[in-house]
């Protein structure tokens, strides 16, 4: 169980909630922020400072939103799109930094106007 | 090049998340972080729940902060007592006060100073080990069958769902044997949390209403035609559903019932036999938008009583400080003077600076920002050049032997031990004698890598 990011932060990618996280688990993609489902405390910071309302408690995802919750874990667990390796637990995303590179399933998202 | 010297009075996630943020920036600095007290990680260590350790487990995010080798640890060095602030001022190019807000918010109302009656601050201090609360056992009458929890926050929650598990459910926790102990001997049977306003404002989170779902033996009462129907705010909306939940549960097997009171205020505290033994209750309800008195009031029996309605800070050396908010007056995490101007050096992070709000990670940004002002104002200016162990030598004159990080290592695994002999990850020591014995070892010995 942890903290899922989902579709609203495509293209918005604000990163407030890499500020408020306390243990860093929250990784950058090129559209879009993932959180480690392994590295994740659930101690909730990240919540309420999103301001897409984008994150939610695993059990509270909105079920239109249900395919973020494998696809955070595929960002780590898979190799992403160009890549031989999957990441697996990098340990901390401020010493990894943006890895510019989403899952097939935020790539292939339609461009948001969110972020505009 | 002579890199800058920073104090951090505080070892606290804020304190840590300074630490952290300058050592991160583009400044060549070291940074030595104090504590009052031999162990560092403040409320993660001596505040989030014993049984939450999922949360406690941020402390391995922060021993990865202590371990950097521009970052020391000095504990067990009470700043304004052992050092002065003004001297740390002359010490260091600049110093982040991170001392938290330790003291518990009173009600001011009759019957508050009776025995059973204490301060959440101070009952979770206790369980969790604090050195300071170790004798403290006597303060919390446990042979009560009914207890009465005052506060509408996560703390509160914390105190009410520790009150009403059975000790088995906690005989895996970090908790000091003495406290297992007295749990053990616990008569609680009922657990009541007094809200003065309703479950769509309460500000439990809820993930941690939901817990309450999983305790097989505890039963949980509410008034669920008390419940709105929904809320457009989607973590209210969250709460009450899961009050729903635990409003509809059927539990078999209940030993011990929690049970919540909305809309209600405490007006005072009864006393019979020299303890507190019941509280009298107001209802409350709201009026456009103001929550007000309806004047109808009834009588819970309580032989122990927490309340848990915030804390405050208290005053650090000379510091300047606000008595009405029970923080340190800043702009930006610049500590202000008297006469409203920026003091020289002088800054604060986390609840002395914002008052207590928010969760660890809130912190983190706090301190970040905190640290934008100091960048800025050490922007041009050379450092100081004070030798490291300037400090160092003022301290040993004064007979005072920090705790350092090698001495906080030994603690740990000391703890460490104790646990796996009874067959538990943890078990912490919870006296300053012991503490200061195991973490400034006559002669230095080397200690294993602390593993969480």
């Amino acid at each position: 169980m942890a903290y899922v990011i989902y579709g609203d932060c495509i293209d918005v990618l604000d990163r407030s909630c890499v500020e408020v996280c306390p243990v860093d688990c929250i990784y950058e993609g090129a559209r879009k922020a993932y959180i480690h489902p392994d590295e994740c405390v659930d101690c909730g910071a990240c919540e309420p400072v999103c301001p897409v309302t984008a994150i939610k408690y695993h059990d509270d995802v909105p079920e239109s939103q249900a395919a973020f919750i494998e696809d955070n874990a595929r960002f780590f667990l898979e190799p992403l799109p160009g890549r031989d390796e999957a990441l697996g637990h990098p340990g901390g995303s401020n010493d990894l930094g943006p890895t510019g590179v989403d899952t097939p399933l935020v790539s292939s998202s339609p461009a948001s106007s969110r972020g505009a | 090049m002579i890199p800058y010297r920073v104090a951090v009075v505080g070892s606290g996630p804020a304190g840590v998340y300074a630490a952290e943020a300058l050592v991160r920036s583009r400044i060549d600095v070291s940074v030595d972080i104090y504590d009052r007290l031999p162990t560092p990680y403040g409320l993660v260590r001596y505040g989030v729940a014993p049984d939450h350790p999922r949360i406690k487990s941020i402390i391995v995010a922060l021993q990865k902060v202590l371990e950097r080798p521009q970052v020391r640890f000095l504990g067990d060095v009470h700043v304004g007592v052992d050092v002065t602030t003004d001297e740390l001022g002359e010490l260091y190019d600049a110093v982040v006060f991170a001392t938290g807000a330790s003291v518990g918010r009173r009600l001011s109302i009759p019957g508050e100073d009776l025995a059973g009656v204490c301060s959440a601050t101070d009952f979770v201090a206790w369980y969790s080990g604090h050195p300071d609360h170790a004798q403290a056992a006597e303060s919390f009458p446990l042979a009560a069958e009914s207890v009465v929890v005052i506060g509408a926050g996560n703390v509160a929650l914390d105190v009410a769902r520790l009150l009403a598990k059975s000790a088995e459910d906690l005989t895996q926790t970090d908790m000091p044997p003495h406290v297992l102990d007295r749990l053990a001997d616990s008569s609680v049977r009922d657990v009541h949390l007094v809200c003065r306003r309703g479950p769509e404002h309460a500000k439990f989170t809820a993930k941690e209403l939901r817990e309450l779902l999983e305790l097989d033996h505890v039963a949980t009462k509410l008034d669920a035609g008390l419940l709105p129907a929904g809320s457009e705010d989607p973590m209210t909306a969250a709460n009450l559903k899961a009050f729903a939940d635990l409003a509809a549960r059927e539990v078999v097997d209940g030993q011990r019932t929690l049970h919540f009171h909305f809309w209600s205020r405490p007006v005072e505290f009864l006393e019979a036999g020299g303890a507190v033994a019941a509280v009298r209750l107001e209802k409350m309800q709201e009026v456009d938008g103001a929550v007000v008195p309806t004047g109808e009031v009834t009588e819970l029996k309580a032989g122990m009583v927490v309340r848990s309605v915030g804390y405050h800070s208290t005053p650090v050396g000379t510091l300047p400080f606000d008595e009405d908010l029970g923080r340190v007056p800043h702009d930006a995490g610049r500590v202000l003077g008297p006469d409203g101007r920026a003091l020289n050096g002088h800054y604060v992070a986390g609840w002395v600076k914002r008052g207590p709000s928010g969760v660890v990670g809130t912190n983190r940004a706090c301190a970040a920002d905190t640290v934008v002002s100091i960048l800025a104002d050490l922007e041009g200016r050379p450092p100081r050049g004070v030798a490291p162990d300037e400090v160092d030598r003022v301290l040993a004159e004064r007979g005072v032997r920090p705790v350092t990080y090698d001495g906080w290592l030994s603690i740990d695994s000391e703890e460490l031990s104790r646990g796996q002999v009874l067959g538990r990850a943890r078990t912490k020591i919870p006296d300053w004698a012991t503490l200061r014995r195991v973490g400034v070892p006559g002669v230095r010995r080397t200690s294993p890598r602390s593993s969480h």
